[in-house]
């Protein structure tokens, strides 16, 4: 006898009946904790909304880093957590992003708001694009490979005499906005983005298609066999990855108001990104985010510390991946969930 | 004849990129790891021959016979202490200590040298060259190194052909259980493999370092020239690294005769063309694994 | 009774939660053939990879001359006389069919066995020499995996399903061989699907079923209808 019950309303409720069980089985996706930790990050969501009206300039411009960094982490995590792809190359996408922006709004003249999205949408053509060639290779060889593509759009980029060659480029498209109204504009901005970032990725994995990229990361041949379209799911996954770093490349800039080529490409935000996701939890959601905020900490903490501070968030990242390869939210063992993309069995009531 | 010397000084590049390279490929074929600290490690090693060099009047090629040792045992350590544990950690986990390593390294390199460029005194071999025609000479140090990238790729090639311990590498990398009841030993077998690989690198970070100024952020322009060799010539093949090394060298020398600005660059090109139109690269290995 | 060279002592093995071996003794004495027989599933393939150190007891110990292999690692027991031909083959693809056999002369061990003896043994394989392993028939294959364990000079040498995927002729020109491998005094242990087959070699039979011992007995005294009966796992009356 199967008994399955939804487990509550809402954005918990789609319980698969299992095909087969003993007595009292019932599969779940979310649990109590799941709403507490939902509730508490619409609560988060909320006070930060709220903050511009009552905090200073340097905070929100702070706090907008962060945001930057949750969506990195999200699209880094996407890759490898989910994706099965390690990639040293989405520098890539972030500076493609900002000098998207650039372009767009200080060249071509268009609404920075507007171009934001669209710089974005312009590194999932390119990403789409370059897949081609990046497929061709696997493992760490794929790794290195993205890290060419990103150096080659780096390359190019710097040929442009429009968004100031090698030097760079300022970003004036905001000069008619006040500087308060402004920052706090951005801030909404990076707020929102990261929130729909984090969404899209927990309404991916939820999807039939996350389950495919779960099936493809656990045994990808299996999975080629058994009729999973594994090159179309990592190929969207790697685009998708793309337009969220391309997101993020563009809110810093927007931060910022400046572009320069040797920092925005630069092979450190992949380690930032590699760092955020392996010590906050590899192939989970919350994990990128916990990362995130432990990354913002520490860079605070230890920017007295110059290169040491590489030093430590390498040799933290090396341990925790031999140490404890599920992180800081593996520590909790599952037992809390806020984003619940997998099922969980349990005793029936 | 500006073309005719690029290509020439391209393919004695190439022997430079295959002794780079060879490193990166011998683990790969061994143990299925690409290392991402392999740039770092070279310049590493360009670092230890400066010291060497500085503090007891050494000549770079002198100080080879500290700086080959020293790698390979810290390569032994490094496979016997971290990879060997990151294998076990399934596939990301060697990738992202490899990487973690190549930005402690990094860093650990900029807090004790600093950003300044360095390069290391070959003396007059360094400008000293045959002249072969009035557009083309040949210099001694890149025809130096063109010969001992051929003679280390050489040499390993004969290793995994000849030897005991090479034949048990080969062993090893089609089928490390099998392998394992034939009476290897996989682990120490690795630690082998990592060692040699580090004595290359040795060599092969002494003379890039003789060649232009390096720095602590040249490893990764060294990783990816190793790789886009490696990839060039198809995975597997010690002869096909060689070659794309050489590919790899003819492209950034004739794309900087066009425009400076251009070498890297058509390297870069060069490698993703190939990657589009040859996916195994030019001389894949004769079976696929 | 003397000490067996092979003591398999009440050895349970377990994939996850799932016993392949419950219990199971096995003992052979030392130039003895024994084969174990039993239908798919039944823990043939366990047992030898138990022997062979790819797979650790959770309870129960494995002896050699006496002496626990508990904690030695497979690559150690190649090296204390243990070789074997696993299932499938397993040769490596990309060496030469005489690097295959070379590598199977790793440990160095002395003994009978060299490149000349094993050729000898099989001349097909000797044709074959400078042939990549993968470009070999199944059959061939076979042979050189057999000869890649004796050229560790084993004194337990291991056969996993010789049989597997080959044609009933060249399994039996296969198994001719065996009598000139045990004449060298080498102890063998069989596992095999092919009950008359096994029979054939081997001096005493021994039948598996799901990870237990159902019968034990030498060859030439074995009842037919019981043997079917052990090995499917129904009732003999």
């Amino acid at each position: 006898m199967t008994r399955v019950e939804p487990a509550a309303r809402g954005a918990g409720q789609d319980a698969v009946p299992p095909s087969a069980g003993s007595g009292g089985v019932r599969v779940r996706r979310s649990g109590p904790a799941a709403w507490i930790g939902g509730g508490v990050l619409v609560v988060a969501v909320a006070v930060l909304a709220y903050l511009p009206y009552v905090s200073s300039r340097g905070t929100q411009i702070d706090l907008v880093g962060l945001f930057s960094l949750i969506v990195l982490g999200t699209m880094w995590n996407l890759l490898a957590g989910y994706g099965g792809m390690v990639s040293i190359g989405q520098q890539a996408w972030i500076g493609l992003g900002g000098y998207g922006l650039v372009y767009l709004a200080g060249t071509l003249g268009l609404d920075p708001f507007v171009s934001i999205p669209l710089a974005a949408l312009a590194c999932g053509l390119v990403a789409w694009a370059t897949s081609y060639l990046a497929f061709r290779l696997s493992g760490g060889y794929f790794a290195i490979g993205t890290w060419v593509i990103a150096e080659v759009v780096r390359l190019l980029v710097i040929q442009v005499d429009e968004v100031g060659a090698g030097s760079g480029a300022s970003l004036t498209a905001f000069s008619g906005i006040d500087p308060q109204y402004r920052i706090a504009y951005v801030y909404w901005v990076a707020l929102g983005v990261a929130v729909v970032v984090v969404l899209a990725v927990y309404l991916l994995m939820r999807s039939r298609i996350g389950l495919a990229l779960t099936a493809i990361r656990d045994e990808p041949t299996a999975a080629g066999s058994s009729g999973v379209p594994v090159t179309r799911a990592k190929r969207l996954v790697f685009v998708l990855a793309a337009v969220g770093c391309g997101l993020a490349g563009a809110v810093i800039v927007a931060n910022t108001l400046r572009v320069q080529p040797g920092s925005i490409f630069s092979v450190d935000y992949s380690a930032t990104m590699i760092f955020i996701v392996v010590i906050g939890g590899l192939g989970t959601i919350e994990g990128p985010i916990i990362g995130a905020v432990v990354y913002y900490l520490l860079q605070d903490g230890l920017a007295d510390l110059g290169n040491w501070y590489l030093v430590v968030v390498g040799v933290i990242a090396i341990a925790v991946t031999l140490l404890a390869p599920k992180g800081l939210w593996g520590l909790t063992r599952g037992r809390l969930s806020v984003f619940p993309t997998g099922y969980r069995v349990g005793r029936g009531t | 004849m500006t073309w005719v010397n690029a290509v020439v000084q391209g393919i004695l590049l190439g022997g430079l990129y295959a002794l780079v390279a060879a490193g990166l490929s011998l683990m790969f074929g061994v143990m299925r790891i690409v290392n991402l600290a392999h740039g770092v490690l070279a310049i590493g090693a360009a670092y230890l021959a400066l010291e060497v060099a500085d503090r007891l009047g050494w000549h770079p090629f002198l100080s080879l016979l500290v700086v080959v040792p020293v790698m390979a045992a810290v390569g032994y350590v490094l496979q016997r202490g971290l990879l060997d544990r990151a294998l076990r950690g399934g596939e990301l986990a060697p990738l992202l200590v490899t990487f973690g390593l190549a930005i402690v390294l990094q860093n650990l390199l900029l807090e004790q040298f600093s950003a300044d460029a360095q390069r290391l005194d070959v003396g007059s071999l360094g400008t000293a060259s045959i002249r072969v025609t009035d557009g083309l000479s040949i210099g001694w140090f890149p025809l130096l190194s063109a010969v001992v990238g051929l003679l280390v790729v050489a040499g390993l090639g004969q290793f995994l052909a000849r030897t005991r311990t090479g034949r048990a590498m080969r062993a090893t990398s089609d089928d490390q259980e099998a392998a394992r009841l034939m009476g290897i030993d996989n682990r120490r077998l690795y630690a082998i493999a990592t060692a040699i690989a580090l004595g290359t690198v040795a060599v092969a970070g002494v003379f890039l370092g003789s060649r232009t100024t390096f720095d602590p952020g040249a490893g990764a322009t060294t990783l990816i020239f190793a790789f886009e060799a490696v990839v060039i010539g198809g995975l597997g093949s010690l002869w096909g690294t060689l070659a794309g090394g050489v590919v790899l060298g003819v492209a950034q020398t004739v794309g900087a005769a066009i425009d400076p600005a251009y070498g890297i660059l058509a390297g870069h090109l060069v490698f993703l063309v190939v990657l589009a139109v040859r996916p195994r690269g030019l001389l894949p290995a004769a079976v696929a694994r | 009774m003397s000490t067996p060279l092979l003591e398999v002592d009440d050895v349970t093995v377990a994939y996850g939660d799932l016993p392949a071996l419950r219990g199971l003794s096995v003992r052979v004495a030392e130039g003895e053939t024994l084969a174990v027989i039993g239908a798919n599933g039944a823990g043939k393939s366990t047992l030898l990879k138990t022997i062979a150190g790819l797979l650790r007891p959770q309870r129960g110990d494995v002896r050699l001359d006496g002496t626990s292999l508990d904690g030695v690692p497979a690559h150690v027991r190649v090296a204390r006389g243990i070789a074997m031909s696993p299932e499938g083959r397993r040769l490596f693809p990309s060496l030469t069919v005489e690097d295959n056999l070379r590598v199977g002369g790793h440990a160095r061990r002395p003994g009978p066995w060299d490149l000349a003896r094993v050729y000898d043994l099989f001349p097909l394989v000797s044709e074959r020499r400078a042939r990549p392993a993968a470009n070999l028939s199944g059959g061939e294959q076979q042979a050189v995996a057999i000869g890649r364990a004796l050229m560790a000079n084993p004194r337990l040498l291991l056969l996993d399903e010789v049989s597997l995927g080959l044609a009933p002729v060249v399994v039996a020109q296969l198994y001719a061989a065996l009598p000139r491998i045990t004449e060298q005094g080498t102890t063998v242990l069989v596992v095999e699907q092919d009950v008359n087959q096994a029979l054939a070699v081997a001096s005493r039979v021994q039948c598996l079923l799901e990870g237990r011992t159902v019968l034990e007995a030498a060859a030439a005294d074995v009842d037919h209808a019981q043997l079917a009966a052990a090995y499917f796992g129904v009732e003999a009356r």
